[in-house]
């Protein structure tokens, strides 16, 4: 990928953020009215208050010209450490500092009003982002063609369609000429058109050596975008570095928290995946699969109550979570005989060609009218090896000639 | 689209600015005491958002209704209506004040400024929470703007009371008009000093706004809009008591409104002495009130997006 380095244009960028043992600590209170809070003032009161700290000890510091991806599952703190940055919320401890103009995106149209109409949103979202009325002026051409909102201008924005707001909010949030860009969750609105179009505005956004946090759960998105992602676990940094390991790593905390809720939960599933490896045929699990071998995926499986006709299935998921095979016995017309007790089953995939990375094997049993009775999602990863060449998930030996007339 | 030609140029340039730029910690609580003035330089700095903000309030608060800015008129009229006859006629108050409808309509005036103004600052940071929580702005501007709003339905107002002491009243422009200066400047003073700390304090106890109500109440008939400052003498005698009564600043705002547009002020009614000193005296203390509410309000803020 050719990703332009910060350090690509000779002079060293200059540091743009610094976020020194950043702490933030939300109190939870459950008093609330002045009575309650009169009534638990003092001592007593503290039991009326629960401390949840959101973000701890966060430091790094960030280049101009980075785009740089926070990650994390729901409640990691990473929207708290994006309103920190922009200045929304104040550290309970430590400091931000940051230099150059910064535009928050952090809700796209926060600041329009139903009432008014389009042209007089734009003016007023312009100027809460920091631009004075003669810059708006200048740009509402710019802004109106990128919305592609049209003579809809004019009409109040509550008659808009949920698109026509969220087009007409980003294209003057993109047209503030920040340094600084932060984004959360934003990229993942209007249809697919806009959505490029957007896209397209953060890399040129990047060729014009603007930094950029990009907060999403859109882990594909921050493999593209970014040239650095921050992993966020409990409000600590856990991981600092390329997007790629950082999100092979969030699903592997994600992929903890899951296993833990799943043993908290009643297993009341009759049926059960006990267990299951997946290993390249000749060598030892664990061992990185290589293209060309084949794949052998050995499955525990137990019921208590006979089940007839019963179905195994697989499925093979990226590191990014998308799928990238998946069969099931009816499929490869196998038929189990009757599974009561525990049993092992086993798959093998001849030739196996996947492009390098971590895949996750997720396996189900399904009764004869393909009804799920146990579901064990990523129940057991592989490695395959890097493959220079190449990137994706299929591998496969390119080559290139120029053909000449 | 308008991606420059030289991408590489563009971003030369923004790295040559950024690192002349100098570092700025972000927080606004950790800033020193005298700091304050920084943020009326920033509040000035965004005062074309401040503009846009009250233009905002005022478009927005009368849309989609016939009668429009009308309605904010209909109020004062009605409650001018109520006051001159209930309390003027059936309560009898008009006998000794001369021009009883102006008298009132002066009071209700300078008063709805300071209520308006005070009951839209102490809820603006909880009508605004959309745009506190997801953008970095001073803060003091919701406040501000809608004092700047309730401001705009004032000059309304006046232009209405100038007219009908013009033409009901008698009036005659003269020096005396001059005493409104102070009395406009000493209630925004007040509202402003008020407005910072209360809209700051309502994030965290809702029940201010509801406070306020009450409190505004007690105001309206705690200075003397619907009857005469020597009929409260007669009652409070001329100890503390009226000297508490008069020294505060509604009142004396109401008293030197009262001087500036109703001519009965000359048929012998009785004011209070030094009237311009008391309100000079009010209003430095007002200043010093604004300063502790900005330092309030900059140290709360820093939470505004969490409690909100």
């Amino acid at each position: 990928m050719a990703r332009r380095s910060p350090r690509a244009t000779g002079a060293p960028a200059p540091e743009v953020i610094r976020v020194e043992n950043v702490s933030k600590r939300f109190i939870v209170r459950k008093d609330n009215s002045l009575k309650e809070r009169l009534v638990t003032l003092g001592r007593s009161g503290r039991r009326y208050r629960e401390d949840f700290w959101a973000l701890r000890n966060v430091s790094f510091t960030l280049q101009a010209g980075t785009t740089v991806g926070l990650i994390g599952h729901n409640g990691s703190g990473k929207s708290t450490l994006l309103k920190v940055i922009g200045g929304i919320l104040d550290p309970s401890s430590g400091s931000v500092a940051r230099r150059g103009r910064l535009a928050a995106l952090l809700e796209l149209g926060a600041g329009f009003h139903p009432d008014l109409t389009g042209r007089e949103n734009v003016y007023l979202n312009a100027s809460i982002l920091g631009l004075s009325d003669r810059e708006t002026e200048s740009k509402f051409r710019e802004i109106l063609d990128f919305s592609g909102i049209g003579d809809f201008i004019d009409t109040q924005v509550k008659f808009y369609s949920s698109g026509m707001y969220v087009r007409l909010a980003f294209a003057v949030a993109v047209h503030t000429d920040p340094d600084v860009l932060l984004v959360d969750e934003v990229l993942a609105v209007g249809d697919e058109a806009f959505q490029r179009k957007c896209l397209d505005k953060i890399r040129d956004f990047q060729q014009e050596g603007r930094t950029i946090i990009i907060v999403s759960h859109s882990l594909g998105q921050i493999v593209e975008l970014c040239d650095r992602a921050i992993l966020l676990n409990h409000g600590e940094i856990v991981f600092d570095g390329s997007p790629r390991e950082a999100v092979a790593d969030l699903r592997g905390i994600l992929e903890h928290r899951r296993q833990s809720d799943l043993t908290a939960a009643e297993v009341s599933a009759e049926a059960r995946v006990r267990s299951a490896r997946a290993y390249a045929d000749g060598k030892a699990p664990g061992a990185l699969v290589s293209a060309g071998d084949d794949l052998v995926i050995d499955i525990e499986v137990s019921s208590e109550t006979p089940l007839e006709g019963w179905i195994c299935a697989i499925q093979i998921d990226g590191a990014l979570g998308q799928v990238v095979y998946g069969t099931t016995t009816l499929r490869v017309g196998a038929q189990p005989t009757e599974l009561v007790g525990t049993r092992t089953v086993r798959y093998v995939l001849r030739d196996t060609r996947f492009g390098p990375g971590r895949y996750f094997v997720n396996i189900s049993v399904m009764d004869h009218a393909q009804r799920h009775v146990a579901d064990a999602p990523q129940i057991t990863w592989f490695d395959v090896e890097d493959y220079e060449v190449a990137v994706g998930v299929v591998s496969a030996r390119p080559e290139f000639e120029e053909l000449s007339e | 689209m308008t991606a420059p030609l030289d991408a590489g140029a563009v971003r030369a340039a923004r790295f040559a600015e950024l690192a002349i730029t100098p570092m700025e910690v972000v927080s606004s609580a950790s800033r020193p005491f005298w700091d304050g003035l920084k943020s009326v330089r920033e509040v000035f700095s965004r005062r074309e958002l401040l503009s846009l903000l009250i233009r905002r309030d005022l478009k927005a608060r009368y849309k989609d209704s016939a009668l429009g800015f009308v309605w904010s008129l209909i109020k004062p009229l009605t409650q001018l209506a109520i006051y001159y006859v209930v309390v003027g006629h059936f309560l009898g108050a008009a006998k000794g004040i001369p021009d009883f409808a102006v008298y009132v309509f002066c009071g209700l005036t300078i008063y709805s400024l300071f209520s308006e103004t005070l009951s839209g600052a102490t809820s603006s940071i909880v009508t605004n929470a959309g745009l506190i929580k997801k953008i970095a702005l001073p803060r003091e501007v919701f406040p501000l703007a809608s004092i700047g709003a309730g401001g705009f339905n004032f000059l309304v107002q006046l232009a209405i009371l100038f007219i009908a002491a013009l033409f009901l009243g008698g009036f005659q422009l003269g020096w005396s008009l001059l005493y409104a200066v102070p009395a406009v400047v000493l209630i925004l003073i007040y509202t402003t000093a008020l407005g910072l700390f209360l809209s700051a304090i309502n994030v965290y106890l809702r029940d201010i706004q509801y406070l306020i109500e009450v409190g505004l109440m007690v105001l309206l008939w705690g200075s003397p809009t619907v009857y005469s400052w020597t009929q409260a003498r007669s009652v409070l005698g001329n100890g503390l008591l009226l000297e508490l009564y008069t020294d505060n600043p509604i009142t004396l705002a109401v008293l030197a409104f009262q001087k500036a547009f109703w001519v009965g002020h000359m048929t012998g009614v009785a004011y209070p002495g030094l009237l311009i000193e008391r309100i000079g005296i009010a209003a430095v203390v007002g200043i010093g009130l604004i300063f502790v509410a900005q330092r309030v309000f900059s140290r709360l803020e820093g939470n505004f997006a969490q409690e909100l």
